[in-house]
């Protein structure tokens, strides 16, 4: 035990000793949180289009300031032929089209059909499927209207009611993705290194020969980080709460305890690279070029995980942050118990007992 | 005699500690300088200075005619390295490092593979000549970087505690090679911890607190000191010393 | 220029000598590219409804059947009260709630009028956005079909209506693979220059090969393009490779020029190496490099206008997208693949990324110190 103090408080000097990485460490994972917090959004808003208004009457003036006054769109100038719609495109200047025939007042009523054009620069489908139903939306809502006042009978009317987030806030769903996402790969890198760099400076060997288990030589590589995480994570909730305005619903002890454990896997992560590579370059790679990406896409609050081809939704199993994804957005916005979440709960642990097995199983090849 | 190395009242600070406190020395073409104190006496920073690493804080020198601070990169072409850390290139074979310095500091494919030739030759490296450098014992490696120092046929060649952790056989090799560049007229610039090698010197300075505390020919340091042997002389002058590990 | 040859020749044969890395620089990306792309796909499709039916009658039957029919909808809870419904909510096997109230039949005949509730669960709000869009207009071609059949005359009768015509240009399938690849590509170019060459000069720091170079009469803008030029090479292989695997595994055939495509990329190369130096001319250990390289790399991929748009960010948001190298690859990756843009179309763009190229670069070497 003794001994485990000495390791432990030589492991505590590393970290703190070097302040600038001690600085990136506390001020990155915020910084992000805020960032993102803020900035990201699966909402479709501001985006320009255009209207090309060959009717200039009633309706068509109807509809088009319907349509400027949505906060989805930012009308741009009128252009007036398909092909200066093509090169606005090409140089990407706009969205979207909407264009109104001449006489389409006139048709509506005399013949009791308009017709309205919508083209969508569809390289980005997302946006334009999202702006094509924003119109179509608007159009159809001033035909409810004229309905109305037409009296049609046997009306169903459905009354939408939306659920836990009733403005459609981007960020109940993005804040605890990005929580997940963040404390992932920031405590993942943070130990992935911390075995590998003993070796390759060779202070390895001194350990190797000292009668210490290698599971206390990687309880305490993790534990200074494990505190500095604890930190970062009641930083983040602060912020969450306090400035992203984003609710705890749930218990937040229960947060707590969930976070803790969270870490606890990506450390445990981290460690078993650190453990497997040989060079710190190959460990970064591997946390960073190899596990970027894929959390992101994985952790399923950008990419809805149900869409996947069923080969990537199995795969999406083994990458913890989709659990704590589900985990956090279940106790802060839904304010479930741990009735709820405890599956994901063994999940996690699951994984971290087994990647604790398999790092001391790597370790011990090492000391042969 | 040439003066190859001038330094007045050079001084380096780092915030409130002296690393380097007004050094004046000269060293001579050709000579073998050694350059001695304990652990943090401030060698290394006063090496760094003079080979352009490091800029002084105050104080005036002079390398090869050059001066300290404005002609740091004319002072590098006639200057030859060699750090306390091994710092050839660990995943790059003998031959390549050769190659790599050779080419950098400007030597022609001709002279590069000379060069390489009688360097293989004179450190008998045939085997090992096509292998990684990581792969070599401590030994070999410092006796390369040397040889890779003197590449380019430097004017004076700088070499920090460039026997440290070395076998007393090689380390007498290691000289061997210093006593022959010195005869083809290369200037020696030596730090050591090594009491016997310091007796190889043709001149040695003790420093001391970040002072030259003393500096002379072996023979007369001991006559002055009324010392036996130079571990003696060290020894008296080290003592007083406050700063150390 | 021979030192230039001699940096390049020794930094060639350190990236061949290690064999893990290189297969990983070239592995790593071909295999993100190949499966990542699967993986992104806002399309909103199966999304999971309960129904609770107080009124099982037969016009709540058929409105059932038409919504499960639809192919939109996937019926995961027929339950008795909306508290049953709402626990589906909570356990994420229900996206929304549609409520049939008692006497809903009835009701719509006699009084002509008839309510009807829709819960969704918000906390995706354009995925509930969307399915409650859904709901509601496959409700509303079902009202109408009532209509009709309550009241044939209605079919003759003047009530105007408006015809949307939509057209998709560029991808008509609306296919996000196309989107994707691209982008995708574009990340991974990106996070291969950016963090290889943060950690190499780094890396010499580290373990003092440094001090040997910083002795030599070397000049600092040498040094920095004898670091610069094989990590370019790098970079365009990779990127050639990407745009093979984006040709023979999705079928995406750049339909602008090659030529301009080239160009951007390799403009745009030395922007990311020129950063990727920097951060590494500021850093003392390869672990900070790494993690500063992290957050950056983060913010300019987050913020890079691929997963979300840049349009529906704060103004602040907007002005960083600014100043974000990725952003400018990213539309220019889709508007030469997909929408065949021509030099002129980019012009702009590649003036940004060209200055960015220059500023970096010129800093990083600035900053490169010989002397402490």
């Amino acid at each position: 035990m003794k001994q485990f103090i000495i390791f432990l408080r030589k492991e505590f000097a590393h970290v703190l000793r070097d302040r600038k990485t001690l600085l990136i460490l506390f001020g990155m994972p915020i910084t992000q949180i805020l960032i993102f917090g803020f900035a990201l959004t699966n909402e479709v808003k501001n985006s320009k289009i255009v209207v090309v208004d060959n009717a200039k009457d009633v309706a068509s003036h109807k509809i088009i300031s319907r349509i400027e006054a949505s906060r989805y769109f930012e009308i741009e100038e009128a252009m007036l032929n398909a092909n200066q719609i093509e090169e606005s495109f090409q140089q990407g200047l706009i969205r979207m089209a909407v264009v109104f025939p001449a006489n389409f007042n006139h048709d509506l009523v005399h013949q009791n059909k308009g017709q309205v054009q919508i083209i969508a620069d569809a390289s980005d489908p997302n946006t334009a499927t999202t702006l094509t139903n924003y119109v179509s939306a608007i159009i159809q809502d001033y035909q409810a209207e004229m309905d109305k006042v037409n009296a049609i009978p046997y009306r169903i009317e459905p009354q939408v009611r939306m659920l836990y987030n009733p403005q459609l806030k981007g960020v109940h769903n993005f804040v605890p993705g990005v929580i997940a996402l963040v404390l992932m790969l920031v405590c993942v890198m943070m130990t992935a290194v911390s075995i590998v760099r003993e070796k390759e400076t060779g202070t390895m060997e001194i350990l190797l020969v000292s009668p210490f288990k290698p599971m206390m030589v990687m309880i305490s590589k993790a534990i200074p980080y494990l505190i500095l995480s604890l930190i970062n994570v009641t930083s983040i909730l602060l912020l969450s709460v306090f400035v992203l305005k984003v609710p705890v619903n749930g218990s937040i002890l229960l947060l707590f305890a969930e976070s803790t454990l969270f870490i606890i896997t990506c450390l445990t992560l981290g460690i078993f690279i650190s453990v497997k590579t040989n060079s710190q370059q190959v460990a970064m790679l591997i946390s960073l070029m190899g596990m970027m990406l894929p959390t992101i896409l994985f952790s399923g609050f950008m990419f809805p995980i149900e869409n996947m081809p069923k080969a990537l939704q199995i795969f999406s199993n083994i990458v913890p942050s989709k659990w704590f994804y589900i985990i956090v957005k279940s106790i802060m916005i839904k304010g479930v118990g741990f009735s709820e979440i405890w599956k994901e709960t063994v999940i996690l642990i699951g994984m971290t007992i087994f990647l604790l097995g398999l790092s001391l199983k790597n370790f011990k090849i090492r000391l042969a | 005699m040439e003066t190859v190395i001038k330094t007045e009242n050079l001084t380096k600070r780092f915030g409130d500690f002296i690393a380097a406190n007004e050094i004046s020395f000269e060293v001579y073409k050709g000579e073998i300088f050694g350059f001695l104190g304990a652990n943090g006496a401030g060698k290394t920073t006063a090496m760094r200075m003079l080979c352009g690493l490091s800029i002084p804080s105050s104080g005036k020198a002079t390398i090869a005619g050059y001066d300290i601070y404005r002609q740091t990169e004319l002072i590098k072409k006639n200057i030859g390295y060699m750090s306390q850390k091994f710092s050839l290139y660990d995943d790059l074979t003998i031959l390549e490092n050769i190659q790599f310095f050779g080419g950098i500091y400007g030597l022609s494919n001709k002279q590069i593979k000379d060069k390489s030739e009688s360097l293989i030759e004179q450190l008998g490296l045939h085997q090992e000549a096509k292998k990684l450098v990581v792969s070599l014992p401590l030994g070999w490696k410092q006796k390369l970087s040397f040889s890779v120092a003197v590449l380019h046929e430097p004017k004076i060649v700088f070499l920090d505690e460039p026997t440290g952790g070395v076998d007393p056989v090689t380390r007498r090799q290691f000289w061997d090679l210093i006593y022959e560049a010195a005869n083809r007229g290369v200037t020696i610039f030596v730090t050591t911890h090594y009491m016997d090698e310091a007796e190889y010197c043709n001149r040695i300075s003790i420093m001391v607190d970040g002072k030259i505390e003393a500096l002379d020919t072996p023979s007369h340091l001991k006559k002055t000191f009324a010392a036996t042997s130079m571990d003696e002389v060290f020894y008296q002058l080290a003592r007083g010393a406050k700063r150390g590990d | 220029m021979r030192t230039i040859r001699f940096l390049l020749q020794k930094e060639f044969r350190q990236i061949f000598r290690n064999k893990i890395i290189l297969a990983m620089i070239i592995v790593m990306p071909s295999v993100q590219l190949m499966i990542l792309p699967l993986a992104a796909d806002y399309e909103i499709k199966n999304i999971n409804i309960a129904i609770v039916d107080h009124d099982r009658s037969s016009y709540s039957q058929n409105l059932i059947s038409t919504i499960t029919a639809s192919g939109y909808f996937k019926l995961t809870g027929f339950e008795n009260s909306f508290k049953e419904a709402l626990h589906l909510i909570e356990q994420d096997q229900a996206d929304l709630i549609l409520e049939i109230p008692q006497g809903f039949e009835r009701n719509l005949i006699r009084e002509g009028e008839q309510k009807m509730f829709i819960a969704v669960n918000a906390i995706n709000g354009v995925k509930a956005n969307l399915g409650g869009s859904y709901l509601t207009s496959i409700i509303k071609n079902y009202n109408n079909g009532i209509r009709l059949e309550l009241s044939p005359a209605t079919r003759f009768s003047r009530n105007p209506s408006i015809e949307i015509l939509s057209s998709n240009w560029f991808n008509n399938l609306l296919s996000y693979r196309v989107f994707m690849v691209p982008g995708i590509l574009a990340f991974l170019v990106t996070m291969i220059g950016g963090f290889l060459s943060c950690l190499n000069i780094v890396k010499e720091k580290e373990v003092g090969t440094i001090e040997q170079i910083n002795v030599t009469p070397i000049k600092k803008h040498h040094f920095i393009l004898g670091k610069l030029i094989p990590f370019w090479i790098l970079g365009n292989v990779v990127f050639t490779i990407g745009l093979l695997i984006s040709w023979l595994i999705y079928g995406i055939v750049p339909v602008g020029n090659l030529a301009v495509l080239y160009g951007f990329i390799g403009v745009y190369l030395l922007s990311v190496l020129g950063f990727g130096l920097l951060v590494s001319t500021f850093c003392e250990t390869q672990q900070q490099a790494m993690f500063i390289m992290f957050f950056f790399m983060m913010v300019f991929i987050l913020l890079g206008g691929l997963f979300t748009s840049i349009d529906s960010m704060p103004e602040w948001a907007q002005i960083i997208s600014k100043l974000n190298p990725v952003s400018y690859l990213i539309s220019v990756m889709r508007m030469v693949i997909l929408k065949g843009s021509s030099l002129n179309d980019i012009v702009p763009h590649l003036i940004i990324t060209f200055v960015f190229a220059v500023v970096l670069n010129t800093w990083a070497a600035l900053n490169y110190k010989k002397t402490t």
